[in-house]
């Protein structure tokens, strides 16, 4: 019944041969849905991210050209006025030596979870529960971190029972000290990031294929060779990214040491200082300018890194 | 490529494009919150925007509606407890949507109240009846009210106090520096204690600003002289302070302190002093009832120093209510405003000063009453200008940051020596001004 209708309503169909009619490209419709598919999907997160990433970037990058307070209907285009003050006034930079103690922090963060992850790519007896204890930190939300690790460091708080139990009495003000505060509050992002350099080594260890290990036992390799000469270059791209993200990390620090200590006693670093100046004093301008530079610092950093240890493809086999 | 190059470009428009959307509202301007003539005609729903969440919870801020509807029938009240009140408002002001009351943000300079806020009147009307109109007045009107009134000064323990031999208030900083030493040596109870690490504790030591001088100029002082200057009254409270660190009089560990864990401290008698305001005699009486202590153990002293034999102490406002400038129930609004100032027992409740200039002073002040200590209001009229050069010069005076370095240099965890570091600030201060003089 409904093929007939059909045919009846469109007379002109049968008019195009039978046979080319495949090869011929499909309906107009249909050409444009398929085109359009892989757009529908992508509508959702590209909206996300133009309005949550790039829309508040844009208007970061036109607020660092004004003198706006950021909450006044006024504001003035000034320029670059801003970024003439912040390379103006040298103090700012200054806090970027608080970077360094995160920056030997990280150093040893990556060699511990080197260790621990080749350590635990082997069979080991309780193997996931350490791994459990060593990612189970990165879980935690930052701000509770915060909390828990200034118990920790108060006077008679945990470490200090800690080392009491063991005979270490000691009468320190863990957070008293600019040096002091800087490197506890360091020995706390290693804490916390030590997980997620793990996982992303002993994921590269295990994508490396066992029949090397067993060849190079064969061969009588030590452990040390087999990391010198397996696992060392077949994670090197890991390795890299690690770099990039602990030295980009190290100088945009802002979670724990704002929580912990507000960036008092010498342990202000840059994005504490920039929130500092557009919530406190006001400059939103001003900071917009200091979130600019300091995206330009890290951008600039890590392709000089890349320039110094280009990315190689690894071939082990 | 040259496709990925017109998709970054055209994310870099769109981008763009939204960022141009995000402009600010409150285009309107000077519009006026009358009071209404006959309250029952009043009518409309209002929402009061307020920082305590803590009366918004317990059902306090339902009861107030409740007795506000007896004389206005008409208008519904509604709440919104911010517990980041300044934070929140602060950029829910970008667009017009900020409540039909609220508490002027102390980030809004004071020339941008009458394009945020209707005007409650002149000040030459309001000020003849109400506390602290100059601190919102803006060409001759007023633009907010606050429902309670402050007065700085030291929370004491008195029992520790009398421990230590000390039965007179000090009338000096080197006396009361005196006290404490007889306090460390006297009693088990740290002498001072700075609630160093939540900060906001050791900004209230720029309400010594006045107490000192008992001038009621202090703030146009601050604007127009060296704050920092011999004698000048925050350098006055600035080396107390620096003094008490310096002299071990004050907490082991200030980097670790906590704010709610020193009330009950103070009411056990564990801390012995904490220089806050008269806002917080409540918080430790409560505390001292939980802790199973005597509340009447909490007592209140003015800033150690005398003019002509009397001490003085300032009064302040807390934050000032005001009517949204876009608000389609201003009159509502404004009606919600007088009735809290003048009849809602807020201020008694809070045992604070009433802002009716009238009204008698609360029992906490009672001593204060005795002992013939000299209240004084201060000119606000250049407090637009101590802002502006405070944010300019970066210094901070209502901030925590150079309190903190200061405490830091006192405890020795900080180079250079105080003269060097009160003087720089007094530099900075005057750059900033000559800055925005220009």
């Amino acid at each position: 019944m409904t093929d007939t209708t059909r045919k009846a309503a469109r007379p002109v169909a049968p008019a195009a041969p039978a046979g080319p009619k495949r090869a011929a490209p499909a309906p107009r419709r249909t050409r444009l849905s398929r085109r359009l598919t892989p757009w529908l999907f992508l509508v959702a997160p590209l909206a996300l991210l133009l309005t949550f990433t790039y829309a508040p970037i844009a208007n970061m990058l036109a607020y660092s050209f004004t003198d706006w307070d950021g909450v006044s209907p006024e504001l003035n285009w000034t320029g670059t006025e801003n970024y003439t003050e912040l390379l103006t006034r040298s103090e700012l930079f200054e806090v970027f030596f608080v970077s360094g103690y995160y920056l030997v922090a990280s150093v040893v963060q990556i060699v511990l979870a080197l260790y621990f992850a080749t350590v635990l790519s082997f069979n080991v007896r309780f193997r996931n529960f350490f791994k459990g204890v060593l990612f189970f930190p990165y879980l935690i939300n930052g701000v509770a971190i915060g909390f828990v690790f200034l118990y920790f460091f108060q006077d008679g708080g945990t470490l200090d029972s800690v080392l009491s139990l063991l005979g270490v009495g000691t009468d320190h003000a863990w957070l008293g000290t600019p040096f002091s505060a800087n490197t506890s509050l360091a020995g706390v992002s290693v804490w916390r990031y030590l997980g997620l350099n793990f996982v992303l080594f002993l994921g590269a260890i295990q994508s490396i294929p066992g029949e090397l290990y067993e060849a190079a036992e064969i061969d009588g390799a030590s452990r040390w060779h087999q990391f010198r000469y397996i696992i060392a270059p077949g994670i090197k791209p890991i390795l890299g990214l690690s770099v990039i993200l602990s030295v980009s990390g190290s100088l945009s620090v802002f979670e724990i040491p704002y929580i912990m200590t507000g960036g008092a006693t010498g342990t202000e670093t840059f994005v504490i200082q920039t929130v500092k100046l557009a919530f406190q004093f006001n400059k939103t301008g001003l900071a917009s300018a200091a979130a600019v530079v300091l995206l330009l610092i890290v951008l600039a950093v890590t392709w000089v890194q890349r320039r110094i240890v280009p990315d190689e493809k690894v071939d082990l086999v | 490529m040259n496709r990925r190059k017109v998709l970054a470009g055209s994310i870099a428009t769109l981008a763009l494009l939204a960022s141009a959307c995000t402009g600010t509202g409150g285009s309107s301007r000077g519009a006026d919150a009358e009071a209404p003539d006959d309250p029952s005609e009043v009518k409309g729903s209002i929402t009061v925007l307020t920082h305590r969440t803590d009366l918004v919870q317990d059902g306090t801020m339902k009861k107030y509606a409740a007795e506000f509807n007896k004389t206005y029938p008409g208008v519904k009240v509604e709440f919104d407890g911010l517990t980041d009140y300044e934070g929140e408002v602060k950029i829910r002001m970008n667009t017009e949507n900020y409540g039909d009351v609220l508490m002027i943000p102390a980030v809004i300079q004071k020339k941008d109240y009458p394009k945020f806020f209707a005007s409650l009147g002149t000040k030459a009307e309001r000020g003849a009846k109400y506390r602290f109109t100059d601190y919102s007045t803006v060409d001759g009107k007023v633009y907010g009210q606050s429902p309670v009134g402050v007065v700085p000064g030291f929370i004491y323990n008195k029992k520790v106090w009398s421990q230590a031999g000390v039965t007179d208030w000090p009338t000096t900083p080197a006396e009361f520096l005196d006290d404490l030493k007889a306090i460390k040596s006297k009693t088990d109870a740290v002498p001072y204690y700075t609630n160093f690490k939540d900060m906001w504790p050791l900004t209230q030591w720029t309400n010594v600003n006045g107490s000192v001088s008992c001038d009621t100029g202090a703030t146009t002082e601050l604007a127009e002289g060296d704050p920092w200057a011999e004698g000048a009254d925050l350098r006055v409270g600035d080396t107390l302070l620096h003094d008490i660190v310096s002299g071990g009089l004050a907490e082991k560990d200030p980097t670790t302190t906590n704010w709610e864990g020193s009330k009950p401290k103070l009411a056990k008698g564990e801390i012995a002093t904490m220089w806050l305001g008269s806002w917080a005699v409540v918080q430790m009486q409560d505390a001292a009832e939980q802790a199973g202590t005597d509340p009447a153990d909490i007592g209140f002293m003015p800033f150690p120093a005398q003019r002509e034999g009397a001490f003085c102490a300032v009064t302040s406002p807390d934050y000032q209510q005001a009517v949204n400038v876009n608000s389609d129930h201003k009159e509502a609004a404004r009606a919600w405003i007088d009735w809290f100032t003048d009849k809602s027992g807020y201020a008694a409740a809070n045992l604070a000063l009433s802002p009716l200039k009238d009204a008698p002073l609360p029992d906490i002040l009672q001593p204060y009453e005795e002992k013939g200590v000299k209240l004084i209001d201060l000119d606000d009229s250049k407090g637009a200008e101590v802002k502006a050069i405070d944010n300019q010069s970066e210094v901070g005076i209502y901030k925590p940051d150079y309190r903190q370095e200061l405490v830091d240099l006192a405890r020795g965890a900080r180079g250079g020596g105080l003269d060097d570091y009160l003087g720089d600030l007094g530099k900075r201060w005057a750059e900033a001004r000559n800055s925005l003089g220009s």
